[in-house]
């Protein structure tokens, strides 16, 4: 009998991995959708591109070498599938922890709820980099940091590692339940990196220094696009619960949801409200990126905050994002979507708002944590981004640039039955 | 004859086509266009960040009259797209040398 709840529970907590990463994996939708609304209608065709091939790169690269790293177990997944003693196992890990203790499930659904962690990382540099990189050079980088920088330092957190061998952040009270830091400010320092050899856009700013607008083509898609992604990220936080099968995980798991939901929910109305106050206007995109900023807020603790607290935390990322976008704009920072805005800046404070509800963490742990991780990734980053650089160019021509990308690197167009004005 | 092309707020058509149907005017051409005059252009704000839109959507209307109704059609369009606002549009009158309809070849005021 004990053994028959073991095995609903395994079955349970598995399907729920699996369910999750799947919302996960819609995120990646809702990436795509966000980018080709906000960049303008001649780059539609390679944002797209961009987004669905980083994500095809990402799972291919983490299955390769990618999840070893991480997590430890054999390159290209060797012996996920679980050996013949695979349900005795089961049983005897499920006896040893417990009913209420911590979950087991499959491997395959646990790297399937991961993969989609590292395209989500990814995802996030391809806004920020948009409408002047090479396609190519895009895919190159992508390789590099699903393969290597994204695990490596997913090891010293979740992996459990010490970072180089040097210092454990576990030990100093570091924590990020879901990736405010690990996923969402690692994918902006990578696209920080990025960004500042790349340059902005042209046209962006005037020889006096002036800032130019360089409106979204398509507002019903940004909307869509954060739509999915708010969907999508109750898999990513309700799913880092890692366990649904007792009555505490499944407490834990409808807190994470409320609390999710609440922190978009304030992120906008804060987002939107600062745009009212500071532009004079209700920004549709501000409002946006305030619902996303929301999210990432709350992505570090989602379980242990109160629903009020939580909306408030979303709400100071709304906050914070704006400032942030019209911040990086004068420092000549060019971001078409406010990506390292959004993840990097409010995955900072994601972090540090951590110990707040969670007795745990410390803000000496978040602090070393968030700096370990930001110098890693944006160190390498800049390495490999310099490298392709010098190797192939990052950068496409003014006049392909003028153009678009979408007839520049992949030779057709979004809209081909419309005259679009540049 | 005379070709009397008007340029217009695009909210305005509707009076515009109205009045000139009271004059027995038969038909007229309409083309989506953008332009700027005394009005220029004016700024928006996007992500905290101006930009100046020089040229505003317009409509350009035009009309191909007899020499005697030029001063009314001209007259009727000027009543109905007038706002007194800025960026009302303008009226060009052009000499026109012949016209010709397609369907059975007539031509001059027969074919107006």
């Amino acid at each position: 009998m004990e053994n028959n709840i073991f095995e609903l529970q395994y079955a349970l907590d598995t399907f729920y991995f699996l369910i999750c990463g799947a919302l996960v994996m819609w995120m990646a939708a809702g990436f795509a959708m966000l980018e080709a609304g906000l960049v303008r209608a001649k780059n539609t065709i390679e944002i797209l591109t961009k987004n669905v091939a980083l994500f095809a790169v990402s799972c291919i690269m983490y299955m390769v070498c990618g999840y070893a790293l991480m997590y430890g177990g054999g390159y290209f997944l060797a012996g996920i599938a679980g050996g013949e003693t695979l349900v005795l196992d089961a049983l005897a890990a499920s006896k040893e922890n417990g009913f209420g203790g911590d979950s087991v499930y499959a491997s395959a659904a646990e790297f399937f709820f991961q993969v989609v962690f590292v395209a989500t990382a990814m995802s996030i540099v391809s806004g920020a980099v948009a409408e002047r990189m090479k396609l190519w050079a895009f895919l190159a980088f992508a390789v590099v940091m699903t393969a290597f920088i994204y695990p490596l330092e997913g090891s010293w957190t979740w992996g459990g590692k010490e970072v180089f061998g040097l210092y454990s952040l576990a030990d100093l009270g570091f924590s990020d339940f879901a990736g405010s830091g690990i996923v969402h400010m690692a994918g902006a320092s990578a696209a920080l990196a990025g960004v500042l050899l790349l340059g902005a856009r042209k046209g962006k700013y005037a020889a006096d220094g002036r800032v130019n607008a360089i409106p979204g083509a398509n507002l019903p898609l940004a909307a869509l696009g954060t739509f999915i992604l708010w969907m999508g990220w109750f898999g990513f936080n309700g799913g880092s619960v890692l366990k649904l099968g007792d009555v505490a995980s499944a407490n834990s798991v409808a807190m994470v949801f409320l609390n999710t939901n609440a922190a978009a929910a304030g992120g906008l109305v804060a987002a939107l409200l600062v745009s009212q106050l500071k532009f004079g206007k209700a920004d549709l995109t501000m409002a946006l990126n305030g619902a996303l900023a929301g999210l990432v807020a709350i992505t570090a603790e989602p379980s242990t905050p109160s629903a009020l607290s939580a909306t408030l935390i979303g709400g100071v990322g709304g906050v914070i994002v704006v400032f942030s976008i019209v911040l990086l704009d004068k420092l000549k920072i060019d971001d078409p979507v406010g990506a390292i805005s959004v993840h990097g800046v409010v995955g900072m404070w994601g972090l540090l708002a951590v110990p707040f509800t969670n007795q745990a963490a410390s803000f000496s742990g978040q602090l070393i944590g968030l700096l370990t991780i930001f110098v890693w990734v944006f160190v390498a980053s800049l390495i490999v981004w310099s490298i392709i650089k010098a190797a192939i160019g990052i950068r496409i021509s003014e006049e392909q640039e003028y153009d678009g990308t979408d007839l520049a690197e992949c030779g057709m167009e979004a809209y081909p039955e419309f005259v679009a004005p540049s | 004859m005379k070709l009397v092309t008007a340029i217009i707020k695009p909210f305005k058509l509707d009076d515009v086509r109205e009045a000139l149907g009271r004059l027995g005017i038969q038909g007229m051409t309409v083309t989506e266009t953008k332009g700027f005059g005394r009005q220029k252009g004016h700024t928006e704000l996007y992500r905290g960040a101006e930009y100046v839109v020089d040229f505003l959507p317009k409509l350009k209307l035009e009309v191909a009259v007899a020499d005697a109704q030029v001063d009314e059609v001209v007259g009727a369009v000027t009543a109905a797209a007038k706002t007194d606002q800025i960026g009302d549009g303008k009226i060009f009158v052009f000499d026109l040398l012949a016209v010709i309809r397609v369907r059975t070849g007539e031509q001059g005021d027969e074919a107006l």
